[in-house]
């Protein structure tokens, strides 16, 4: 079975070790992977996005418009701005959560509540995740990428199992507990 | 042979690897930095690998152990190719022993980069051939066969990925270490008459490489990399397509029809023979690629060469956009106009005013510090800016605005000095980061004072290449090889060149800073100030500042001053991220309330 995945948010929030954690799981089970990363300087709080495509016959990583199964955002401006690539009926996991562009800071021109509700509106297959409280819970902003993670473990067609040895595998073993909790987060608080 | 899940720039390192290259050199770049990473990860023990000072340097290096019968493999940007093209063009007309393939890699959009010039057009100039790898799997494959390319006609060879296959991840299939191949250098052969460049070896020289080319147009046409997808059923007309472009023209092909299909891996020397007889039976072509029209102009001139009535479609005829990145949506739409078919995207959905979020100086960025330091104590002044290549372009940005030049990798001391003859009652400010000093900006300090300009420059020492992911180079007194050698003292450089005014301030001390650079700035010829603190992503952090709520008057000075993303408004108040505050202190300095308290002292809360 083919699944198209995008993750999006700001640069620094973890987009590409998740990406990289769904790969290899993905690789676990023996399932053909491609992926596609922005790295430079859109790493510098940009916008940022990672492809992920799995399964037989893909030519490219880069995923069309009206062509993910899924869309993984950590930030809700982030999110709308890939919902373009959302196939129809496409499912959407979304942090609740708005990182303020200095932009924005200087001039206005952000609505993070405007965001939430035009996702509300548009798109029947959402989940938005409750991130300030459940980095607080955790005690670490720095494990938002793990968070969003184990609300989307269902849906990215990859056994739990796989994932787990993903993340054992490839997080450093000193932030592994703190990693795993986040992880584990979402079917703790279902 | 096992699979790895690896990104294109890994795949080309590993490629490497299993070709038995000797040394590896290279200055950092996106896209093409996680080429030499890797070899450096990676590398079995002999294997030499080395983060050069810039790209002359690193071709020299490569040439030097090509010289001496070592496989070398030398990486860098596009923007690099243009510095070590001094380097390149000669070394193509005197030849090389080992083989020497040059790892560039090429930006379209441009993402991360000053120009969207072509590798491929650098090659037919050059006349270097070149590889142009569609996939990480063939890039994989790319560099084994350019490094047996390059052994056997003497020519460094170019391998030239663009962003979306050096940063595309796939599992791909590589050579376990044991099935290396082993390559033992032979040393250098002393042979003036063929090591020593002299014009009159340069026109021998130059008829064999024309020779050369002419013979590989011919090979390259049986070449796995080029190749014709045959049609479903028969035609007239037909995609040709390279690179990344391949892969969209691919996925659109699955869609809209099975149409004949050129693939082209080798640009320069072009597949004559095999083009041909892609032509054959055609009556139009749609060249799908990227930055330059270079397979549109091959297949135009051999249509004209043989008399052919193809009719090649592009970017030179308008079909194709001439500048920017393609992608699969693009190519789609493009082939399904070409073809007379209708594609099935879908209509885009009206979004919301979406916030424009362009790249910043992180939260706790001492440059932030840096520039603010300038921009205060130059207040009132006629002054301008001049910025250079790296994370302190950024700079630019509102509120700093503290950058009104940049160009090139050094380029701001030259334009600074440009300036000041041409104005002399301007003060003229250059700013260099660390790497970037060593790379390129030392000749042009001794330009300054040779020939009596009058500006000064600012050195920004974070202890690290930040921008292309914390590289080390000659003042981080560590190597690629894991050594720790002496540092190369930036202080030192200046002074020893002749300037007699350098001061060094942390940036984060913002009094201290604006003192400096008032008492340098007035001194008189080239003088220079060193900020030096870590990058954030280098050093730990502080602890984190925190905004008292009922101190805070909400004047938005700290917001409208220094741009900080972990700083926002909100309810008439300053707030502090502690997600992004690495507490530098920066704000709390220029609070004029004393509102926000420094890291690691308490702060009274609401």
């Amino acid at each position: 079975m083919n699944r198209n995945i995008i993750l999006c948010g700001v640069g620094g929030q973890g987009t590409v070790l998740a990406s990289r954690l769904i790969s290899a799981a993905a690789m676990k089970e023996g399932i053909p992977v491609q992926s596609a990363e922005t790295i430079g300087m859109a790493q510098r709080g940009g916008s940022v996005f990672s492809h992920i495509r799995l399964g037989e016959g893909v030519n490219t990583p880069m995923i069309g418009l009206g062509q993910a199964d899924l869309i993984l955002g950590f930030e809700l401006g982030e999110t709308v701005r890939q919902l373009p690539y959302r196939k129809e009926g496409g499912k959407v996991i979304a942090a609740d959560k708005a990182v303020m562009p200095v932009t924005a800071s200087l001039a206005g021109g952000y609505d993070p509540q405007a965001m939430r509700a035009y996702l509300q509106q548009h798109v029947a297959d959402l989940t938005l995740v409750p991130a300030e409280k459940a980095l607080l819970e955790l005690g670490s902003p720095k494990v938002l990428n793990l968070l969003l993670l184990g609300y989307a473990s269902a849906s990215l067609g990859l056994s739990e199992d796989s994932l787990l040895t993903a993340i054992r595998e490839n997080v450093p073993p000193k932030f592994l507990e703190l990693n795993l909790a986040a992880f584990s987060y979402a079917a703790a608080n279902r | 042979m096992h699979k790895e899940f690896l990104m294109g720039n890994e795949a080309i390192a590993m490629g490497a690897l299993a070709a038995g290259v000797n040394l590896v050199c290279g200055y950092p770049g996106t896209p093409s930095t996680e080429v030499l990473e890797t070899v450096a990860k990676r590398r079995p023990a002999e294997t030499y690998v080395e983060w050069s000072i810039n790209e002359k340097t690193a071709m020299e290096v490569a040439a030097g152990a090509a010289y001496s019968g070592a496989r070398v493999l030398v990486t860098m940007k596009q923007m690099g190719l243009n510095v070590a093209s001094d380097p390149l063009m000669c070394v193509e007309y005197v030849g090389v022993k080992g083989g020497m393939v040059v790892l560039v890699a090429d930006d379209p959009g441009p993402i991360s980069s000053q120009t969207e010039q072509d590798t491929r057009t650098f090659a037919r100039f050059s006349k270097v051939p070149c590889f142009d790898p569609s996939t990480a799997q063939e890039a994989y494959d790319m560099v084994q066969e350019a490094f047996a390319l390059s052994e056997q006609y003497g020519t460094p060879v170019f391998v030239r990925p663009t962003t979306r296959v050096s940063h595309g991840y796939a599992d791909i299939t590589v050579k376990d270490e044991t099935e290396y191949a082993k390559h033992k250098p032979e040393g250098f052969i002393k042979d003036t008459k063929k090591w020593v460049i002299f014009p009159r070896a340069s026109f021998l020289n130059h008829q064999r490489i024309e020779k050369r080319n002419a013979a590989l147009t011919e090979e390259m046409s049986k070449s796995p990399f080029n190749r014709i997808e045959p049609e479903g059923e028969p035609g007239r007309k037909g995609i040709a397509a390279g690179g990344i472009c391949y892969t969209y023209a691919m996925e659109a092909r699955k869609e809209l029809a099975d149409v004949k299909l050129l693939k082209v891996g080798t640009p320069f020397p072009f597949p004559e023979e095999l083009a041909l007889a892609f032509l054959d039976g055609l009556d139009e072509v749609l060249c799908v690629e990227e930055l330059d029209p270079v397979i549109e102009r091959e297949l135009t001139y051999l249509c004209g060469k043989h008399g052919l009535t193809v009719r090649i479609h592009g970017k030179l005829d308008g079909y194709m956009p001439n500048a920017g990145e393609n992608t699969v949506d693009s190519v789609k739409r493009a082939m399904a106009d070409f073809l007379g078919k209708d594609p099935e995207i879908p209509a885009a959905p009206e979004l919301p005013p979406l916030p424009v979020r362009p790249p910043v100086l992180c939260a706790g960025c001492p440059h932030r510090a840096s520039f603010y330091a300038v921009k205060k104590a130059m207040a009132g002044k006629k002054t301008i800016y001049c910025g250079d290549i790296g994370c302190y372009t950024l700079g630019n940005a509102q509120p700093l605005d503290m950058v009104d030049t940049c160009l090139c990798m050094g380029a701001g001391l030259g334009i600074a000095q440009g300036v000041f003859h041409t104005e002399p009652d301007t003060n003229c400010f250059a700013f260099v980061g660390d790497s970037t000093f060593f790379a390129s900006a030392v000749p042009s300090v001794i330009n300054a004072l040779f020939n009596q300009a009058d500006f000064t420059l600012v050195v920004l020492d974070n202890s690290t290449t930040a921008m292309t992911g914390h590289q080390p180079h000659p003042g981080t007194g560590r190597t690629m090889m894991g050594e720790t050698v002496p540092p190369v003292s930036i202080e030192g450089v200046l002074k020893g060149v002749g300037l007699t005014c350098v001061e060094t301030v942390d940036p984060l001390d913002h009094e201290k800073a604006v003192e400096t650079v008032k008492r340098v700035a007035a001194e008189k010829g080239v003088k220079a100030i060193v900020f030096r603190s870590p990058c954030i992503a280098i050093s730990k952090p502080s602890g984190k500042c925190a905004v008292d709520g009922d101190a805070c008057i909400g004047c938005r000075t700290c917001i409208d001053e220094i741009g900080c993303p972990a700083l926002s408004f909100a309810d008439g108040k300053a707030v502090i991220d502690p997600g992004q505050c690495t507490g530098c202190g920066l704000c709390s300095q220029i609070c004029p309330a004393g509102a926000i308290a420094p890291a690691g002292k308490e702060a009274r809360h609401e």
